[in-house]
């Protein structure tokens, strides 16, 4: 073994050439990887040259670092590019792998429906808990004396005979299927301390065959409020309120005198219907009026000091004008249809 | 209420070129609701004709006609359609003779149906028009033939226009009346409120009736039972006419008008006291006075009396019943139907007319109790002016001479023990106060003369003498309306009322609220059913003992009970969707189910008009029925459909079990889980839930008992479940309290277990749990496996367990004692051993 110990710059550059030539031979990640060792590894030319570093004479280390430091500098530089490049095209092939067609994403989970009319009656109590009033329930098998009697509707009275009422065994316990929500109404007043705003929203009774417009089974709401000096101005102000909300800014009321026992005066209520189905228009929304004497009477509420309105609609209908929906079998015959259009939201 | 044009136009000035549908907007701003209108439907022209001559012709079908010669126009004169004078008809009827004047609808006039008339070949011959009868103008039912004028008594001018003759050309406005307002159940009524709604003058037709008081015949109100404290008739007028010929023809303009007010021309006796009601509210009754034995009674029915009614039916009365009696006996039921014997007819030559006045609360129950509401019952239901009778009396009996012969006489009586005119104060500032609008006292005053009040001011207000035809009128309150409803109610401002601070929605509703939105967000579809069952519906969960709530008047016979549990109704609603291919379902219905109340006795229900007592009002509320609010679900078919990539996941208990979850977790609250058997459900495949840390049953999840599945055409496999949700809202936190969430890392354990099959593998949890200790943060049970390596009998659970502690990273060791303590505990309770 030669004790002339030299590193030449044609060694390096030799050695610099053919760890470069290496590395392009390769042709991925793998093959890259498999030459490293020969290329800059531990049996790469320039591994070898540097290892004879430390043989040289003192005068001759600083040239010789120097074109070793810069060659090794140079391969590594060539080793990552092509790294990164052989990297980048893996990467590239693999998430061209895993594509897949979302067009056919799978349902993970089927999606869920809420039923129209009990969505709406969540929206119309959102309405009046938006005003300070709140939310009144009451029995759907009820004791004639809130259905009838404590409304003002005499045992004899014509208006009790025309409601037509299921009633419930046996007849002397005088238990009916409620006709209306104005039961409700003499409950609330029973239990709850005055001023009173309530809103009552639920199933009621009559025994009409199921035909395009009636079911013998269906939904009102009905609102009641006592207090001093309430006027039918304030029925008035509180319907506009709530049927713009309910169709737009542009609707309006109009009050008709009509009859019910429970209020005097009384009035049929129509709503224009800016949005509705065909051309804006007036549609019959429910009945309303000044709580009757008799009733707060009833409740054990003097009538000269406190007055108050209520008013009454039936969720189906409002729903059928609001929505258009135009047959009362879809929102009675459970058919999952129905209630998947609207999905959550009306 | 349905009114002819050409009557009302008698007693209120209508607009030129008024319309039934123009006369309903005008009175539905008074309150008087639009229903529709009524008219012949009958286009010109249509004329008299005289039948010149006529040939009768046999045809080939067997059918003999008539080929006829009739005058339609003066001899010379051009006929209403621009034709000739004389006109060959076809008529296939053969009721008339020579010279009959007859109608005829010319070319160019349509008849209801849009049958539009047209000469036209028939029989050999051209047939130029139609001779119509009585049927085919509208008029009646009969149709034996053609119409021959002579029947309605007329000799009409040929060629005159027959729509204005026979009263063809009128149309009725029907509006619906309020019970409040029995008096528009007449022209008089509905004339004085188009008046109030127009402002056109109302002459009162009782302004043009002179009445005579009779004398001798006697009448005896004797009512041993007052109804209500109230006697069964206040007031009671007869009049009598004789040489009464009661087979006269009824005028084409009466029978008109009654036809197009919905009553039918029975005799122009009948038809007179039908028309006097119409025309001013006052129910009529004529007695063939040659039938009637002795003097007239007015009192209740008898035990166990009969009486055949106009309608031929034999009626056995109630001792409530208020009849008219003569010596033989009930001869009527009171302001309801004559009897059949004292019946008008053809022979009749001498009359009584009645016009009484009847208790209203007597005349509606007699009415209900024998199912008879009649023209007159309605209309005494409501109430009828005490003061008109004597002038309807009048009225009828002045008809009667004109259009049947007859000569009124003295004999009659006249009893009236009619209540004094109600005084009603009304407080100077009431009306406004209740309306918000701001009335001058002279308003007020005119308003309420405008409908018939004597007002009277006084310090501090109005005394109002409210109209004999108003008794709904009896509050101050009654006289506000009036005041609001005659100036208008589109005079009332709009104010919107400040309601206090509220409190929201109450914890229930919102728990409500949230179970139906957690289903809804987690791919259930909300439905509503009817709440009426078959009694086995009810069985198919419920002992046949077990007590319900029970329709008295069912719309379908046997669908006559409440629903005890929403399971039936959804079963019938997944029936539907099935019928319809919707195979795949997932739905639920929150609503109230039906538990008898205690006690079912009879109850007096307290009077309407006072509060009741505390003790009247707890009776009252032990009365209602328990109605708690239940949850039910149900799952057909896949729950999740077959997809790219995936399999279908068939739905059954456990979807039925993880919506009961879902619905707990909406309010706070865990379930455990019971292998449990109720009536109905699958007895392998169903849970009890049992709210966690109690043992409160809340409910059932799993599946339909497949009997009762394939019953009602459904699947083997459908999953169901039921929640007492007044008993899960029971048990929702009042307020969540936090518990740490602790950051130290964690040390997971898998354990298998081998165990008898028969061990419930959440009972094996809870033990695993409980042995465990603190630092158990988590675990779950990953796999069940039977089959082979496995000893007979015994099943291998695995389950994942997490561990942490909350001050310190947990060493191996300690995960593994932890899990060991499980296992000794769980070998302790159910000889379960580590698999090896």
């Amino acid at each position: 073994m030669s004790e002339n110990v030299e590193i030449t710059k044609a060694a390096v550059d030799a050695a610099v050439s053919d760890a470069l030539k290496l590395i392009q031979s390769a042709n991925d990640l793998a093959s890259l990887k498999a030459i490293r060792p020969t290329a800059v590894g531990e049996n790469s030319g320039i591994t070898k040259l540097s290892s004879l570093m430390g043989k040289l004479p003192g005068d001759k280390k600083a040239d010789a670092g120097k074109l070793i430091i810069a060659a090794r500098a140079e391969l590594n530089a060539a080793f990552t590019e092509a790294e990164t490049t052989f990297y980048q095209a893996e990467q590239n092939q693999k998430l061209i792998e895993e594509s897949v067609d979302v067009t056919a994403a799978p349902m993970t989970q089927v999606l869920g429906a809420r039923h129209p009319l009990s969505l709406l009656q969540d929206e119309i109590a959102d309405v009046f808990i938006g005003m300070g009033w709140e939310i009144a329930e009451g029995p759907e098998v009820e004791s004639e004396w809130f259905n009838f009697d404590a409304l003002n509707f005499d045992a004899d009275h014509p208006a009790r005979a025309m409601q037509d009422t299921f009633f419930v065994e046996p007849v002397d316990a005088h238990l009916v299927l409620r006709t209306h929500t104005s039961p409700v109404q003499v409950r609330s007043l029973l239990e709850r301390d005055l001023p009173v705003y309530v809103l009552c929203p639920g199933r009621v009774f009559r025994t009409d065959e199921l035909d395009a417009t009636h079911t013998p089974v269906f939904h009102q709401v009905e609102g009641l409020a006592v207090d001093k000096g309430l006027t039918m101005a304030d029925l008035k102000g509180t319907l506009e309120h709530f049927a713009r909300i309910m169709f737009g800014p542009d609707a309006k009321i109009r009050l008709r005198p009509s009859f019910f026992p429970f209020t005097e005066p009384s009035a049929e209520l129509d709503v224009w219907h800016p949005g509705a189905k065909g051309g804006a228009r007036w549609v019959e929304w429910g009945g309303c009026g000044m709580v009757n004497p008799n009733v707060l009477l009833a409740a054990g509420i003097d009538p000269e000091v406190y007055s108050g309105f209520a008013f009454g609609m039936g969720i189906e209908r409002t729903l059928m004008f609001r929505n258009d929906v135009k047959d009362m079998h879809d929102m009675v015959e459970a058919d999952v249809r129905f209630s998947k259009q609207f999905g959550v939201v009306l | 209420m349905r009114v002819p044009l050409s009557w009302l136009n008698e007693f209120v000035e209508l607009p030129k070129g008024s319309t039934a549908d123009s006369v309903m907007a005008e009175l539905v701003k008074v309150g008087l609701e639009e229903e529709g209108s009524h008219g012949y439907d009958l286009v010109g022209p249509i004329v008299v004709g005289q039948v010149l001559e006529f040939v009768e012709e046999e045809q080939s079908n067997g059918k003999t006609i008539r080929w006829c010669q009739v005058r339609v126009a003066n001899s010379g004169q051009k006929a209403a359609d621009g034709g000739e004078d004389v006109r060959g008809i076809v008529c296939g009827a053969r009721n008339f003779e020579v010279n009959d004047k007859v109608v005829v609808t010319l070319p160019g006039a349509v008849l209801p149906g849009d049958f539009k008339i047209a000469a036209r070949s028939t029989y050999g011959h051209t047939s130029d028009g139609m001779i119509a009868s009585a049927r085919e103008l509208g008029l009646s039912d009969d149709h034996e033939g053609i119409l021959r004028l002579v029947t309605l008594g007329i000799d009409p001018e040929v060629g005159t226009d027959a729509l204005a003759l026979l009263g063809l050309n009128d149309e009725a406005a029907e509006v619906n009346v309020t019970p409040d307002r029995g008096y528009c159940f007449s022209i008089r009524g509905t004339a004085r409120e188009f008046a109030h709604a127009t402002g056109a003058k109302f002459t009162d037709p009782i302004d043009s009736v002179k009445p005579v008081q009779g004398s001798g015949f006697k009448v005896e109100i004797k009512d041993d039972a007052p109804i209500r404290g109230k006697v069964g008739s206040t007031k009671f007028v007869i009049r009598s006419a004789s040489n009464v010929n009661a087979s006269a023809p009824t005028p084409a303009w009466m029978v008109s008008r009654l036809k197009l007010a919905g009553m039918r021309s029975i005799s122009v006796v009948v038809d007179i006291t039908n028309y006097v009601m119409l025309e001013m509210g006052q129910p009529l009754h004529a007695y063939d006075a040659q039938n009637l034995k002795g003097s007239i009674t007015v009192r209740r029915a008898k035990a166990s009396e009969t009486l055949k009614t106009l309608d031929a039916q034999d009626r056995t009365l109630h001792l409530e019943d208020l009849v008219i009696a003569d010596d033989s006996g009930a001869i009527g039921l009171a302001g309801v139907m004559g009897g059949a014997s004292t019946e008008v007819s053809s022979a009749t030559t001498s009359v009584l007319i009645e016009a009484a006045n009847f208790d209203g609360v007597s005349i509606a129950r007699t009415a209900r109790r024998h199912k008879l509401p009649s023209e007159a019952s309605k209309r005494f239901e409501r109430g009828v002016d005490p003061k008109v009778a004597e002038f309807a009396a009048a009225r009828a009996i002045a008809l009667l001479e004109e259009l049947a012969g007859a000569t009124a006489d003295e004999l009659g009586s006249f009893v009236d023990n009619s209540l004094g005119a109600l005084t009603v104060f009304l407080p100077e500032d009431f009306a406004s106060s209740l309306t918000g609008v701001t009335y001058t006292a002279t308003e007020i005053t005119s308003t309420l003369n405008e409908i018939g009040c004597e007002v009277a001011s006084v310090d501090g207000g109005f005394e109002v003498i409210v109209p004999s035809w108003r008794p709904d009128i009896t509050h101050k309150t009654d006289l506000v309306e009036e005041v609001a409803r005659i100036t208008g109610y589109d005079r009332i401002p709009s104010r919107l009322p400040v309601a206090p601070p509220g409190r929201g929605l109450t914890k229930r509703q919102r728990m409500r609220r949230a179970v139906l939105n957690q289903l809804a967000a987690t791919g259930h579809v909300e439905v509503l059913t009817y709440p009426f069952l078959k009694p086995e519906q009810n069985s198919y969960f419920f002992a046949e003992g077990e007590s319900r709530v029970v329709l008295a008047n069912a719309m379908q016979e046997d669908v006559n009970e409440m629903r005890l549990t929403m399971l039936p109704g959804l079963i019938d609603a997944a029936k539907r969707n099935v019928s319809r291919t919707l195979t795949d379902l997932a739905i639920f219905e929150v609503g109230l189910v039906f538990q008898p109340a205690k006690s079912s006795k009879s109850v007096t229900l307290p009077n309407g008009t006072s509060q009741p007592s505390d003790k009247e009002l707890e009776m009252l509320h032990d009365s209602v029925p328990n109605q708690p609010l239940s949850l039910g679900g149900l799952f057909v078919g896949n729950r999740i459909a077959e997809q790219v990539g995936r399999k279908a996941s068939k739905s059954g208990y456990a979807d039925a079990i993880q919506a009961a979850r879902v619905a707990a977790h909406a309010v706070g609250v865990e379930l455990e889980l019971e292998q449990s058997a109720p009536k109905g459900f699958h007895p392998g495949r169903t849970a009890k839930l049992v709210i966690k840390g109690t043992d409160v049953a809340v409910g059932f999840a799993g599946e339909l008992h497949p009997e009762l599945a394939s019953a009602n055409d459904l699947p083997r496999q459908v999953g169901v479940l039921e929640i007492n949700l007044e008993l899960l809202f029971a048990h929702a936190p009042e307020l969540v309290q936090a518990g740490a969430v602790d950051t130290y890392p964690a040390a997971t354990q898998d354990l298998s277990l081998v165990i008898d099959q028969d061990v419930p593998a959440g009972k094996v949890l809870e033990v695993l749990t409980q042995a465990a200790g603190e630092l158990l943060e988590d675990i779950v049970l990953v796999d069940d496996y039977r089959g082979a390596n496995l000893e007979e009998g015994k099943k291998s659970l695995t389950y994942a367990l997490r561990f942490r502690a909350n001050d310190r990273t947990l060493t191996q060791l300690e995960a593994s004692q932890a899990r060991d303590n499980a296992v000794s505990a769980a070998n302790a309770k159910f000889g379960a051993t580590i698999r090896a």
